[in-house]
């Protein structure tokens, strides 16, 4: 039986093949112009802050002392100390932060990529999505009620940590969860077909396959919380010696060594305002550079 | 080595819906059995119930029995991933692991399944990149990313990394058909070469293909869609390609639709 064909519409003239038409000329350049105008315009803020940060900043960051010495004893109308401190307690506050947040926020985008189904999952998704709304000193005071409040204790630097912790799991939960979505159903069918168990499975082929890019969300979940104020103004009292013990006493910050010297009459506290302004763009750029680069050596294999 | 396998009375469900009706069949150690029929008549979800990946999919379950030399595979106590280990399956597309060198590929059930002697697991990659007849273009590269072959290459280091867990039982789903013709022939040599050591299933949507490799041909077809997929018949493939007893065998094996 030779099946019915259906006859297809046939063209009704030779097009023309040579006839450039002049309205999609016209918009095409419109449009063109349009794309490099806004790009242009994005980046002239972007230009102007490095521009006014790096050119009051930078020459009191090369001055070795920066790197090395606090601000103990220091008053503002003086020049001379340095950044230590505050780029210590941002560091060791952000890296706490880390390793709390980390293992949540991928533990539970594994749950919810590889394991949820139904309401639990739902709730789970939609309690992310409440957190990643929340504003950052509505998490500070959170942990300002539980950790002050109710548990009687200091505001130090481990109470920032916590308060961080809650800003930064949303954002390792996303984007691990749309980095576990990108890995292609047949690798896991391929290793389950050779009798690998399912947790096996997820933590030898899907998470190495996806790990480049839950490391780029993890920096940008880390550079986004280094730069967090509230929870230092509500939790982390500025203190210009160094502090290195996470449970006593005040230990600085960037953000707030920069508040220190904000709105003081003296050039000495302007231009260290600035150089901490910079040095905190350096060290979230460098731990930007960083994660690319870990992200391009490790997982698929080119 | 290598197994029978006796299918009874197989309903497969997907959520509410039945995708294959009342299928039973059996499957002799040491040859090859193809599948073949028109799209969607459920040929590819039988084969995945015969190593239980069909359950993998959500909502997805199955009705009746599958024996491998007596033993249900659907029984209580039988562990999914002990049969998979035990039924192998190489797939549509070639999927080697992007994170992993070919030989690490080849390697990856036996070290996830908890190897760790090199020794035993660098013979083993040899025996099967061997065995998969593609030892000889990738002995130089074995610490090359797998992803880096060719496609046909790739097959054949899936078809290895499936051997070198030593099943009873290799199931083909349309291994050949993001392949060229040459590629198909080196894989269809393969095929001929393994099974005389295992229990081979294979999928295929090339009438030629089934008549060249298999031994045995089960034809299946469905009466319309959203209906259940039915196998029509299964005998000895001369005769299911020369003397068909079902007529819509006949005229699908002939061209006449499908």
């Amino acid at each position: 039986m030779t099946a019915q064909t259906p006859t297809a519409p046939a063209p009704t003239s030779r097009p023309e093949l040579d006839v450039l038409s002049g309205s999609r000329v016209l918009r095409n350049q419109i449009v063109t112009v349009a794309v490099y105008a806004s790009f242009a315009l994005a980046m002239i803020p972007l230009i102007w802050i490095m521009w006014s940060v790096v050119s009051s900043g930078w020459h009191l960051l090369a001055d070795a002392g920066w790197w090395t010495h606090s601000q103990r004893n220091i008053t503002t109308d003086k020049v001379g100390g340095g950044a230590y401190h505050a780029v210590f307690g941002t560091l060791v506050q952000a890296l706490v932060c880390a390793v709390i947040a980390v293992p949540l926020g991928v533990f539970t985008a594994v749950y919810l990529v590889e394991y949820g189904r139904g309401r639990l999952a739902r709730l789970v998704s939609f309690m992310v999505d409440i957190l990643t709304g929340i504003p950052s000193i509505v998490a500070a005071l959170f942990i300002y009620a539980l950790w002050v409040t109710t548990f009687g204790l200091q505001r130090v630097a481990i109470a920032v940590s916590l308060s961080l912790v809650l800003l930064m799991v949303p954002v390792v939960v996303r984007s691990t969860e749309e980095m576990l979505k990108l890995v292609p159903n047949e690798l896991r069918e391929a290793s389950y077909a050779l009798g690998v168990p399912k947790w096996k499975t997820i933590a030898s082929i899907v998470l190495p396959t996806a790990i480049g890019g839950i490391i780029t969300g993890i920096m940008l979940g880390l550079a986004r919380v280094m730069g967090e104020t509230a929870p230092l103004l509500i939790l982390g009292p500025y203190a210009a010696g160094i502090n290195t013990d996470l449970f006593n006493g005040p230990m600085a910050a960037l953000p707030t060594l920069i508040r220190d010297n904000f709105g003081q009459p003296d050039a000495a506290a302007v231009e260290r305002m600035w150089a901490s302004a910079l040095t905190l763009i350096l060290i979230v750029l460098l731990l930007n550079v960083t994660g690319r680069f870990v992200a391009r050596f490790s997982g698929v294999r080119k | 080595m290598a197994q029978r396998i006796d299918v009874k009375d197989l309903n497969i469900y997907y959520g509410a819906f039945k995708a294959v009706e009342g299928v039973s069949m059996a499957i002799e150690a040491r040859s090859v059995t193809a599948f073949i029929g028109p799209s969607g008549c459920g040929k590819s979800t039988v084969l995945r119930t015969l190593n239980r990946m069909h359950e993998v999919i959500p909502g997805a379950r199955v009705e009746g029995v599958v024996e491998l030399s007596g033993r249900n595979l659907y029984s209580k106590d039988v562990d999914p991933v002990a049969v998979r280990r035990t039924v192998g399956m190489v797939f549509q597309r070639p999927n080697p692991f992007p994170t992993m060198s070919i030989a690490d590929n080849v390697a990856a059930g036996l070290r996830l399944n908890g190897e760790r002697n090199r020794k035993k697991l660098a013979e083993a990659v040899e025996k099967s990149l061997r065995g998969a007849n593609l030892w000889n273009e990738v002995k130089d590269r074995l610490d090359k990313p797998g992803a880096g072959l060719s496609g046909g290459q790739q097959q054949r280091l899936c078809i290895a990394r499936a051997i070198a867990v030593e099943p009873q039982v290799l199931l083909m789903d349309e291994p050949c058909s993001a392949l060229d013709p040459i590629s198909t022939l080196a894989i269809e040599d393969l095929i001929e070469e393994i099974k005389t050591n295992y229990t081979i299933v294979i999928v295929t949507h090339n009438m030629q293909q089934a008549a060249r490799v298999s031994d045995r041909t089960a034809f299946f077809n469905l009466a319309a869609t959203g209906k259940p997929g039915k196998l029509v018949e299964m005998g000895d493939t001369s005769k299911i390609f020369s003397n068909p007893g079902e007529k819509a065998t006949e005229d699908y094996i002939s061209g006449r639709f499908g």
